[in-house]
């Protein structure tokens, strides 16, 4: 190819190529394009030293710098730890009375439980813990577990019906209709005599020939007098709170299909001390038993509805409390 | 300057030639280490195939699109960490064909969503995602309550699912439809052949309806085994074979 025709006009070598005239210029690549061309087979070159990338048979090459995704996350989450700084080891070391009277301690247990509260229970129990139909309340005085800071700490660790070994819920309440424990007739009647016990309305004649089968089939549980008992997780049939609905149809529903609440174990997703400052913000909120009342106003961001720690019932508190919707929003 | 090239450019069976031979040293040097390097076919304790009826939900999963809104993998990175758990080893999905890690997050992502709520949380989520958090912008799936679970081809599919590698057992493909009828039964005990086959399975009536098995039934069980299969009070993170 020593030889080839060079164009006139230009003074370049054509590649030879000819189509109706027109020829193709040998022209050079651009020196700045060779030159970044060049750049880039240093920097692959760089990177295969310092940064892990040839496979071998074994292994491969780990590089100098010896980078690795999952060590630099430890890294940042042991960072993460000193950024959160003395609390958080207080939290460790401090019982469940000690940090709900420490403000401090109280503000920022509140502060961690709000946000692990916000990505794992509101699911359940609303955003601002009104619960639903099925999901408990968080933010009444109606306990069934229990709602010291112990008791609340307990059903977090062990949940309820949960699969974990020493869960909650051992006894269950039969589908008394559906597998045919006592006739239709008397879960009507039942239906009667549990309105009645919530001092409500109710035929009177379906109240006395439900009588015996309370005390047969229900009372084990929910007591004589159907104030329930907390050992088992039966709810208080005579208060005005109700897990699973208080119109006739959904008491009738209970009593037939017997549905009974789960909620999860979390000892193997947090860690203990998450644990605790989530039930001090469930005990806080709830105004729990045995409380005594925040010492503070805490450094909340700005509170969503029913989010702020609530200390004596405020306005907001009692509408929270009577109000049967869960709040919108987070 | 080096002209050699003009030989590739004017012949265009060695130019065929050519790109055969570099595509395949490309691919040999960068696709089949990933067949044979330890770090990246690990195995972990506690990784099983899915039991029939996970399996069946896993095609309902997939069948709904789930993938589309929600992710199942959580990356190594800080707050994933934080909100998600543990992130996700690539052992976890290995028997995902294909898997649902998922490009998009729309919702959460579900990797380990396994125990995190209850059943009948689950059921009162799909049946009417706004019923439980009401700003939720998910489509209600109510159907899948009141369709029965078609598995007649349960056995068909393990056998496939087989063929691309999951070691299901013979034994474990014939008696497909009994483990996954077995596992919706909560009072069918440690006993049953269903965790002789499988090992450690959620066995309960999924859907709260014991009458009939329900395409609910099938996902919950899948969606109750995400991410729940390692222990990972026992798996050493930490280990220099385990950072990458």
């Amino acid at each position: 190819m020593a030889d080839r025709e060079r164009d006139d006009h230009s003074g370049v070598e054509t590649t030879g190529h000819e189509w109706d005239g027109i020829k193709e210029l040998d022209n050079p690549l651009p020196r700045w394009w060779l030159w970044v061309f060049y750049g880039c087979i240093a920097v692959a070159i760089g990177y295969w030293v310092i940064m892990p990338a040839w496979p071998g048979l074994t292994g491969y090459t780990r590089g100098t710098l010896a980078q690795s995704d999952r060590s630099d996350l430890t890294k940042e989450l042991t960072a993460l730890q000193t950024v959160r700084g003395a609390g958080a080891v207080k939290l460790k070391t401090a019982s469940l009375e000690q940090i709900e009277k420490d403000p401090d301690l109280q503000a920022y247990a509140l502060q961690v439980g709000q946000s692990v509260f916000g990505d794992n229970c509101a699911t359940c129990h609303g955003a601002g813990g009104a619960g639903g139909k099925g999901y408990p309340n968080l933010r009444d005085d109606v306990w069934l577990w229990g709602g010291t800071l112990t008791d609340i700490q307990h059903t977090l660790t062990v949940g309820v019906r949960s699969g974990h070994p020493g869960a909650r819920g051992e006894t269950v309440m039969p589908a008394f209709g559906r597998d045919q424990l006592i006739t239709a007739d008397q879960v009507a009647d039942l239906t009667e005599y549990v309105v009645a016990l919530s001092r409500r309305k109710a035929d009177r004649a379906a109240v006395a020939r439900a009588t015996q089968t309370f005390a047969d089939q229900c009372s084990s549980c929910h007591g004589p007098l159907g104030l329930g008992d907390r050992a088992k997780g039966a709810p208080n049939l005579t208060d005005a709170e109700w897990l699973f609905g208080s119109d006739r149809e959904s008491i009738r529903s209970q009593i037939w299909n017997g549905r009974n609440g789960v909620m999860p174990t979390w000892e193997a997703r947090f860690s203990p001390e998450i644990i605790k400052a989530l039930a001090v913000y469930v005990h806080v909120n709830s105004g729990g038993e045995g409380a005594p009342a925040a010492t503070t106003a805490p450094a909340l961001a700005p509170a969503p509805a029913g989010a702020a720690p609530a200390t004596a019932p405020t306005p907001e508190k009692v509408a929270q409390l009577t109000a049967p919707s869960r709040p919108a929003g987070r | 300057m080096w002209k050699g090239h003009e030989k590739f450019e004017r012949h265009s069976l060695i130019l065929v030639l050519g790109i055969i031979l570099m595509v395949s040293v490309g691919g040999l040097v960068e696709i089949s280490p990933l067949f044979y390097l330890e770090s990246t076919i690990e195995k972990v304790d506690g990784v099983r195939p899915y039991t029939p009826l996970e399996q069946a939900g896993r095609d309902i999963y997939v069948r709904e699109g789930c993938y589309l809104c929600h992710s199942q993998m959580i990356r190594p990175l800080r707050d994933e960490v934080e909100r998600y758990g543990h992130y996700s080893l690539a052992a976890e999905s290995m028997y995902d064909h294909p898997f649902q890690w998922g490009s998009k997050r729309t919702g959460p992502d579900l990797a380990r969503v396994g125990g995190k709520y209850s059943d009948s949380w689950h059921h009162d989520h799909l049946r009417d995602p706004r019923s439980v958090v009401p700003e939720s912008n998910m489509p209600p799936f109510k159907f899948l309550a009141e369709t029965d679970l078609d598995y007649r081809t349960i056995e068909a599919r393990l056998a496939t699912l087989k063929r691309v590698g999951v070691p299901y057992t013979k034994e474990q493909i014939a008696n497909a439809a009994k483990d996954l009828e077995t596992q919706v039964d909560p009072f069918a005990g440690e006993k049953s052949g269903l965790k002789k086959r499988y090992g450690k399975a959620n066995q309960r009536d999924f859907d709260g309806n014991p009458a009939k098995i329900s395409e609910l039934d099938a996902l919950v069980a899948y969606l109750q085994v995400l991410g729940t299969m390692v222990d990972f009070r026992s798996y050493k993170a930490e280990d220099p074979e385990n950072l990458r």
